[in-house]
Parts: structure tokens; sequence; C-alpha cells
């Protein structure tokens, strides 16, 4: 099977032009201007970008035990309508993924059925509880990229300690979800001037802090790299920013709806905008957007959190935290950064491509000769309102319906086969 | 004389004018409650269901009585006893009364938000009858008509809320209540029970208790619940009342004629004295009496006949 995709911009780390890009088989054999080769199926990508698959370093596929939510085939479809290519999902399942046969079962029912590449992350701690190291090298073996307690954070700093020494042994990564729950107390949004207003019970900042703290220190101590996950406020930018300048090798992530959103979206007790952590205020949106411009914020990820109407359609404080993300993060991504002249298409690339390939050790996220044909096509100048019940995910928990936003995944090709042929899914 | 929405979900919502007009309805409802024969018929043929969540007396009882007394046919729904403890949801329990052709819904929850939720998908009026440390426009209402009642208005008046200002719904309501009406709220309480950007509602944070209490109007001392010394909010309720509590030495940093009041139920000695709540100044017991009547003007807005 050959496909060849004609008239686009390809865009990787360091070039960005016009060119053919020639599929064979899976495989990605010229990319060039003049390539006039007999193709089974030609998309033409004129006025649109051609880039490298999008990679979501953190999302929520809820299989196996949460179906009812989403599930791997729902699931990494979701991810394909929005780009997506490879993902990298949680371990908080059920029962959890923290042994190797979960993540056999992950791995198997991904291969089988998903329209996307899945890589597992498996469980730091038995049954994410914070207290035993789980089967960190079976899970290895069985297929996963890194560890993560994502939901929580491993309470005790000398248990964190030992996940660090022991992962770091089987070359996984460290994905750290930073929460200090004894601060979270019962909070369900930002704490300050919007949690006082509505009456409900705040999450301050300082409990993201002074986790992303320990564990900054805990990897400067160690010399072992950390991934610092959904990267909110002002002071926990700055916290990692001086860490990289000491030399600590530590990765941040952010997610579109830090950069987008504030605290101001839970008004009118709106639980679609209720996750955790919380949406802050402007000040910290604006050190979100500056931490990703000047590096210190290495990935933009998902965090693609499905839940069930039931789960929202109730009092605020009952809620389910969490938001949808695959099919609206690189729309709301170029609308807010790449169009506002934040940040280029190329440092795009970086932030939701390259960079996640490489804190996850996966050869993906770029364009190149010789390497699998993960491909997505973005229409960068097509204008439109987010339309959530146009999602493919089973779960439409999402705050931006209605929001217009500018860029729609015209086509996503994983492995040489187009899931997603003209905006529609082709499975 | 009807209200802008279905729904009285807070003090947020209302504009001063229909605050104005909803005092001068209580007034002439006080009539009723204060009269011998406490029956008029300008809720006969509508229902009024008190669904309550929460515990309590005086709000359940006031808001049943004010039906009454208007000749509404009124049913109370507690959640312990009723298809709540099932696990039925908030809206399922709203939609079944709503399709018992019940006119308006009371509701006390202990989350916010709750009110408004269950207003946006019933066809009754719903009235806020507390919703977590959100609002309790009720009690609020009841409040300024006490302080309009002695003062005949609010322009420039100085009302003192002290204690716990962090849970309190009754604090907000008023300080969303009094910023409208051209009062100035000053609030007072140890800083554990201070929620983060309170001034931001319009409230000015006192620096001491005295600076609080002097000069003020009015003094509104507020419930401190004695559970939460366990949460690590104030050390023993000896050291609340020596420092936050309100006493007849403090008081009189007041004005002369400084109105007392409180939402009840108080803790004597804790957050009062009892000289304090059983001097001439109190207006506790007032309170209670225009709850009634302001309540009744809700009802009567809401639903009533002309």
């Amino acid at each position: 099977m050959r496909i060849l995709i004609k008239n686009g911009v390809v865009v990787n780390k360091n070039e960005c032009g016009m060119m053919n890009v020639l599929v064979e088989d899976g495989i990605i054999t010229r990319i060039g201007q003049d390539i006039s080769a007999q193709a089974d199926e030609v998309i033409d990508a004129a006025g649109c970008y051609v880039l490298p698959g999008l990679v979501d370093a953190h999302c929520h596929l809820r299989d196996p035990g949460f179906e009812y939510k989403e599930d791997i085939v729902s699931g990494t479809r979701s991810a394909a309508m929005g780009g997506f290519t490879s993902v990298a999902c949680m371990a908080n399942t059920n029962p959890a993924a923290d042994n190797k046969a979960v993540i056999g079962y992950i791995v198997d029912k991904a291969r089988r059925y998903g329209a996307v590449h899945v890589f597992p992350v498996g469980a730091m701690t038995k049954g994410l509880k914070g207290e035993e190291l789980a089967e960190i090298g079976e899970m290895k073996q069985a297929g996963i990229v890194g560890v993560s307690d994502d939901g929580s954070s491993v309470e005790n700093s000398a248990v964190m300690k030992k996940v660090m020494q022991y992962a770091n042994m089987f070359n996984v990564s460290i994905i750290c979800h930073c929460e200090d729950s004894s601060l979270a107390e019962d909070g369900s949004i930002n704490e300050g001037t919007v949690s006082t207003m509505m009456g409900l019970r705040g999450i301050p900042k300082a409990c993201e802090e002074i986790m992303i703290a320990r564990d900054l220190i805990l990897s400067e101590y160690l010399n072992i790299p950390v991934h610092i996950c959904h990267v909110t406020t002002a002071l926990g930018v700055e916290l990692i920013r001086n860490a990289k300048q000491r030399g600590v090798k530590v990765t941040a992530e952010t997610c579109p709806h830090y950069f987008t959103l504030t605290e101001k979206a839970c008004e009118g007790y709106n639980t679609l905008a209720k996750m955790n952590p919380p949406l802050r205020t402007e000040k910290d949106v604006e050190a979100i957007i500056n931490g990703l411009c000047d590096g210190t914020i290495d990935i933009i990820a998902t965090d693609h959190a499905p839940h069930h109407e039931d789960e929202k359609n109730v009092e605020f404080e009952k809620a389910a935290f969490g938001i949808i993300g695959f099919e609206t993060a690189l729309p709301l991504a170029y609308t807010a950064l790449v169009k506002t002249g934040r940040l280029d298409i190329r440092q795009l690339v970086e932030k939701m491509c390259i960079n996640p390939s490489a804190m996850l050790k996966i050869d993906k996220g770029e364009l190149k000769v010789g390497k699998t044909a993960d491909i997505t096509i973005f229409n960068p100048e097509e204008k439109y309102a987010i339309d959530i019940t146009k999602f493919v995910s089973k779960s439409k928990n999402s705050p931006f319906h209605g929001c217009p936003v500018y860029g729609r995944v015209t086509a996503t090709i994983v492995a040489g086969r187009i899931v997603v042929k003209d905006g529609k899914l082709n499975i | 004389m009807k209200l802008k929405n279905k729904d009285v979900l807070g003090i947020e919502e209302l504009t001063a004018e229909e605050i104005e007009l909803i005092l001068d309805t209580a007034s002439d409802m006080k009539k009723i409650v204060l009269s011998p024969e406490k029956k008029a018929h300008y809720l006969r043929g509508k229902s009024v269901v008190t669904l309550f969540y929460e515990n309590s007396t005086r709000t359940r009882v006031s808001f049943e009585l004010a039906g009454k007394y208007m000749s509404a046919d009124t049913v109370n729904v507690t959640a312990a006893g009723s298809s709540v403890q099932k696990g039925e949801s908030l809206l399922d329990t709203g939609r079944t009364l709503d399709a018992m052709g019940t006119d308006i819904i009371v509701i006390r929850h202990s989350m916010a938000g709750a009110p408004h939720l269950l207003a946006k998908h019933v066809r009754a009026s719903v009235i806020n009858a507390g919703d977590g440390m959100h609002e309790h426009p009720t009690q609020a209402l009841l409040d300024m008509f006490t302080i309009r009642e002695r003062f005949g208005g609010f322009k420039g008046l100085k009302v003192a809320i002290i204690g716990d200002i962090y849970h309190s719904r009754v604090a907000r309501s008023n300080i969303i209540g009094l910023c409208k009406m051209g009062a100035k709220p000053v609030v007072y309480g140890p800083a554990t029970l201070m929620p983060d950007d309170i001034e931001n509602m319009g409230a000015s944070v006192a620096p001491s208790l005295k600076d609080a209490l002097a000069g003020a109007d009015v003094v509104m001392g507020l419930r401190v619940q004695l559970e939460r010394q366990k949460k690590a909010l104030f050390p023993t309720q000896a050291e609340y009342a020596k420092y936050f509590g309100i006493n007849s030495e403090n008081i009189e940093l007041a004005g002369k004629n400084a109105l007392l009041m409180h939402p009840g139920p108080v803790n004597r000695g804790v957050e009062l004295t009892s000289k304090v709540v059983d001097s001439e100044n109190s207006a506790i017991n007032e309170q209670v009496t225009n709850g009634v009547a302001v309540r009744m003007a809700l009802l009567y807005m809401l639903v009533g006949r002309e």
C-alpha cells in the first residue's frame, strides 16, 4: 500500500517547508519536493501542515474497569480524531495497572483493536496506595514506558525516593502527579476569590507546589530524571525553571485547559470545569504560557479524563474531577499559542510530538525516511466552534463546547493506516 | 409584585430594588404573623415542599409556618427517612416532587450550588434555604429586614460580622446583600476561619476585634461549630471566647444603640456571652419573628395570588 501526501507543509524540529511524503507499507520512504510515484491513495494536503503524529504523554483510557466512561477502542479513536498517533495511558484503572497481567491486557487489546499506538504507564506502587513498590520490572517487560501513581502523589517521601531509585534501574520514565493531599483537604476548585464567592472548599496552589518541590529535590539528590505532570501554577513553573538552571534532569508538562481557562470557568457550578489540579488564575495562565515559550514546560499533554454524564450532572462537590482533551488539544493549542504568535508551529511540534517522545523514550515524534508512518495532517485555517456532540469519545465532559478555534485535523495516519480521512473516522 | 427570576437561589441574583420590595412585602406579612388570626389566603391551592438534606429546626419550621399562615399545603421531606437514603440523586428527587405538582421547593443542602442544579431541572420555583458554605439568602433578608426596621435604611451603616466567616453562608449572603444596599460590612475572626480574598466580595477585614467593633451600628455574631476544633482551626472554646468572643465589655466599643444579631443557635459563652445574648440591644428573638415574615413575602412573591 502506497500513500502519497502532496502539497503540504511538512513540519519537523529543524525544518518546515512544502514537501511531499511517500509512505510505503507503513514506512515513510521518501520526503521531498518532487515525488511523482504512483500511489494507491493520494492525499492533497494543500494549505495544511503535515505533522509528525502527535504523542500524548498523559491520558486515561479507563480500560479495564471503567468502560462506561471510555475504553481502548473508543479512546484511541478519539485520540486519532485529535491527531494523536501515540498515547501514554495512566494506571488508575480497575484493577489498577500495577502488574504485568493488566499491562498485558492493555497492550494486547490496543494492538488488536486500537486505532493508535498505546504505551501504558504502570503504577509506582501496588494498588496506587503509595505504600509498596509495584512490580516495575515485570511491567517493563510487559510493555510499560513509565510509572506513575497519577491521580494522587506517593505521599510518603521515603517511598517516593525508593520508587525513583528502583524505577530508574529499568529505564522507565518517572511521571509525578504532584499533590499534597493533606493541603487539598476536600477542596474542589482553586482556593481564591472564586472558591470564596461560590462557598466551595479550595485547593491551594501550595498543595501542588510543595509536591513539585519535593520531587525536584529528590530528583536532584538522587540524580535521577523525573517528569512533572500537569503544571498549573506560576510558582510551580518557577520551581521547575530554577531546577533546570541547576541542571536537575526534569521535564514538565501542562495541558491546554491550563493556558486557556481560569477558575472563573467554574462559575455557575459548571462541573465541566472541575478538574484536578484545578483551573487557576489569569496570572498563572500567563506564567504557564511563558514557561512554554522559554522551554521550562516541555510538553503539552491532554490529561484526557473521560467521565459519564451522570458523574458530572450532580452537585459540584460530588462531581468527578477531569475533562476530556484528545479532540480539542491541537486546535486549542494552535489557537492560543501559534495563532497569537507566542510559539511557532515547529515549537508546537516540539511540545506535542518530539518532547513527549523523548520523555517516554519512544521512537516517535518526527517525520523521517525509514520511520513508521505516523502522520497528522492539520488544516490551520479552518475556523469553527467546538461541538462536544460530535466527539468520538464515549464521554462528552468538556468545558469547551461552543468555543471558537482555528484548525482541524483532516487526516491521521497510524503506521501507514489512514484512520482519519477528511476529518472523519475511517475505520 | 413578582420577582424577576423563577427561583431565589441567592442574594447574588437579587437587585437592590428587589431586596427593597421583598422587605416592604415582609413588613405587611409581619402584621399577619403578629395578629391573633394568623391566616391569609394568598397561597390557597399552592403546595410548598421543604426538602432538607441537613438538620434544621428554625429555618424549616419558619418556612412551614410561613406557608401555612398563607394557606399553602406544606410538606416536609428530610434526607433521613426518604428515598435519599436509598441513594436517589438530587435531580431524581426534584423531578419526583415536580411530577407531584409542587409549586415551591425549599431546599437546604450541605453542598454549595445544589439549589442551582435543582432549579435548572425542575418546573417548580426553588428557594435556597442554605447551600453548603455558599449562601443563605432568606437569613440575610431577615437580617436586613431587622436592620432596616431599626435604622430605617442601610446607607453607611457599619455592620461587624464576627467569627467563623470561612464556613458561613450567612456571612456571605449578608456581605453581598449589605454591599448592594449601601452598608459597610466589616469582618473579623481567626485567620484560620477567614476565607481567601474575602475583600473581593466587598467586606473589609478588620485588623483586630476592637477595630471591628469600634463604632459599629450592627454586631453580628456567627455560630462557631465546636467540631471545627478537631480540624486544627482553633485551639479551645475558652481561647476562642477570649480572643474572638463578644462580651459585655467589648460590645461597649460599638455604638450605643448598636443592634446585636446572631443567626442561631447560639453557643452561649463561646461566640457570645449570655449577658450579651439577653441584653436589651439583642435582636436575636426579633430575627426569628422577622424570618417568618420574610419567608412569607418570598413565597407570596413567587407564586401567590395578588
